[in-house]
């Protein structure tokens, strides 16, 4: 069995088991990654680094591509 | 049967739309042609900073007067043009440059142009991003930045409101003596013809001293308030104006979306409109010399565009030889801000109302005299 990691989202403690994108850790939480600029909310379309729909605020840089990053443990994710 | 008109401005770049609602508004019969779409040339390759530039006395009234005839419609302007009057810093790197503030402070203050002097401690509160020490900064906070395209577009739209009449989509291939000639044939006779093509102004017009002068542009992510204002290196003087080698300056500029342009490059000789790795990179070295942590961003675009550069840097703006013919171009790098003024210009000189600054530095005769007597 993989490990379990926790990691914040939007400042709440969540778990996600090692391997995880923090694309899912965010689904998993309930969250979308960000908002677009006329504020529609958007999460992974491609999964594959390419659309640039699941940037997020990673470790406190903006617009990383979430679905190209493992969560790692004490990683701090927030939407954008 | 041949539509008549009394003026066909040639080109629906920032400049021609200008002209296109000057003239419709004058009341004269007005026709806009475009081959491509609206806005798509250099107007949407450059940055779009309305900024009193003081190189020339000449370019310093003509700024100067076209921010004037800006700060009037900006009020109107739509949201989509991004209108945000953010100022600009002209950077010094060392104490040799602090005195170059003085100097345009001083220049600017001779023709009413508020300005404030920024110390090192200053600068770092107003930019926090930027490198430090800097020697300071001169704040015009009287400049704006704005969304070219978008800009161009609406003039579009305020000559046909006026009543002006657009052709879109088919290329000109003659314009002379009172007649414009497209590709297919067609034909409109025009008392007068107005070339506002920019760069392109000598595919019909050959022996116009024009120049095309590449630039690269790099837009980034959004990254709202990295930067405030935009920002100019005052070394820029020095790089941009050297007539006749390749060169890169900071210049940064953020936009109402929280993006960030940062050029800029100049290159003579160089047509291709491929993007240019080396020139590029030399261009973000230079940036990130005054902001290091602009590395950390992600750039999203990048993209060249021409410049029309006159030998003297000033525009070419009023008659030609050819009775019917007059020329709104060769604005180099400062179409956007000089767009209203251009048009204001012009159109008084057609009307015979007298203009607001003299013409005399912007009439293209000022070259043929040169050639006549070199």
């Amino acid at each position: 069995m993989p490990e379990r990691i926790t990691l914040t989202i939007n400042g709440r403690w969540c778990e996600a088991l090692e391997g995880t994108t923090v694309a899912a850790a965010i689904m998993n939480a309930g969250a979308a990654c960000r908002a677009s600029a006329t504020g529609e909310l958007r999460g992974p379309l491609c999964g594959m680094g390419i659309c640039f729909e699941c940037r997020a605020i990673v470790n406190g840089k903006p617009h990383q591509r979430t679905c190209q990053m493992l969560c790692e443990a004490g990683m701090e994710v927030n939407t954008q | 049967m041949i539509s008549t008109y009394d003026a066909v401005v040639i080109g629906a770049g920032i400049v021609g739309a200008a002209c296109a609602c000057e003239l419709a508004r004058a009341g004269m019969r007005t026709a806009i042609v475009e081959a491509s779409i609206v806005g798509g040339g250099a107007t949407a390759a450059g940055m779009g900073h309305i900024v009193v530039m003081d190189d020339s006395p000449a370019q310093l009234a003509l700024t100067q007067y076209s921010q004037s005839l800006w700060n009037e419609i900006a009020p109107q302007l739509p949201a989509n043009v991004e209108y945000d009057r953010c100022g600009t810093l002209w950077i010094a790197a060392d104490d040799e440059e602090m005195q170059e503030v003085r100097r345009k402070q001083a220049v600017y203050a001779s023709v009413n142009v508020r300005t404030e002097v920024l110390d090192s401690r200053a600068l770092s509160e107003a930019e926090p991003n930027l490198r430090r020490p800097l020697a300071g900064a001169l704040l015009v906070p009287s400049d704006a930045v704005l969304y070219p395209p978008c800009a161009a577009v609406y003039l579009l739209e305020c000559a046909k409101q006026a009543g002006a009449a657009l052709y879109i989509g088919n290329a000109v291939a003659k314009a002379e003596r009172g007649r414009v000639t497209f590709s297919d044939g067609t034909e409109l006779s025009a008392a007068l013809i107005i070339h506002a093509t920019g760069a392109g102004a000598t595919r019909l017009m050959p022996h116009l001293p024009i120049r095309k002068r590449k630039g690269h542009l790099v837009i980034t992510d959004r990254y709202p308030d990295f930067v405030r204002h935009q920002l100019v290196e005052l070394g820029y003087l020095k790089s941009a104006h050297s007539i006749t080698s390749d060169s890169v300056a900071f210049n940064v500029q953020p936009r109402r979306t929280g993006q960030l342009l940062i050029g800029s490059s100049r290159q003579y000789d160089n047509e291709g409109a491929g993007v240019d790795q080396k020139v590029v990179s030399a261009m973000l070295a230079r940036a990130f010399d005054y902001i290091p942590s602009m590395k950390e961003l992600s750039s999203i675009r990048v993209w060249t565009g021409f410049r029309a550069a006159t030998p003297d840097k000033l525009p070419l703006i009023g008659p030609t030889e050819d009775p019917s013919v007059f020329l709104a171009t060769g604005h180099e790098g400062l179409g956007i801000t000089t767009s209203l003024a251009t048009a204001r210009l012009l159109t008084d000189h057609l009307l015979q109302r007298g203009t607001s600054i003299p013409l005399g530095p912007y009439l293209p005769e000022r070259f043929a005299r040169e050639v006549i007597y070199a």
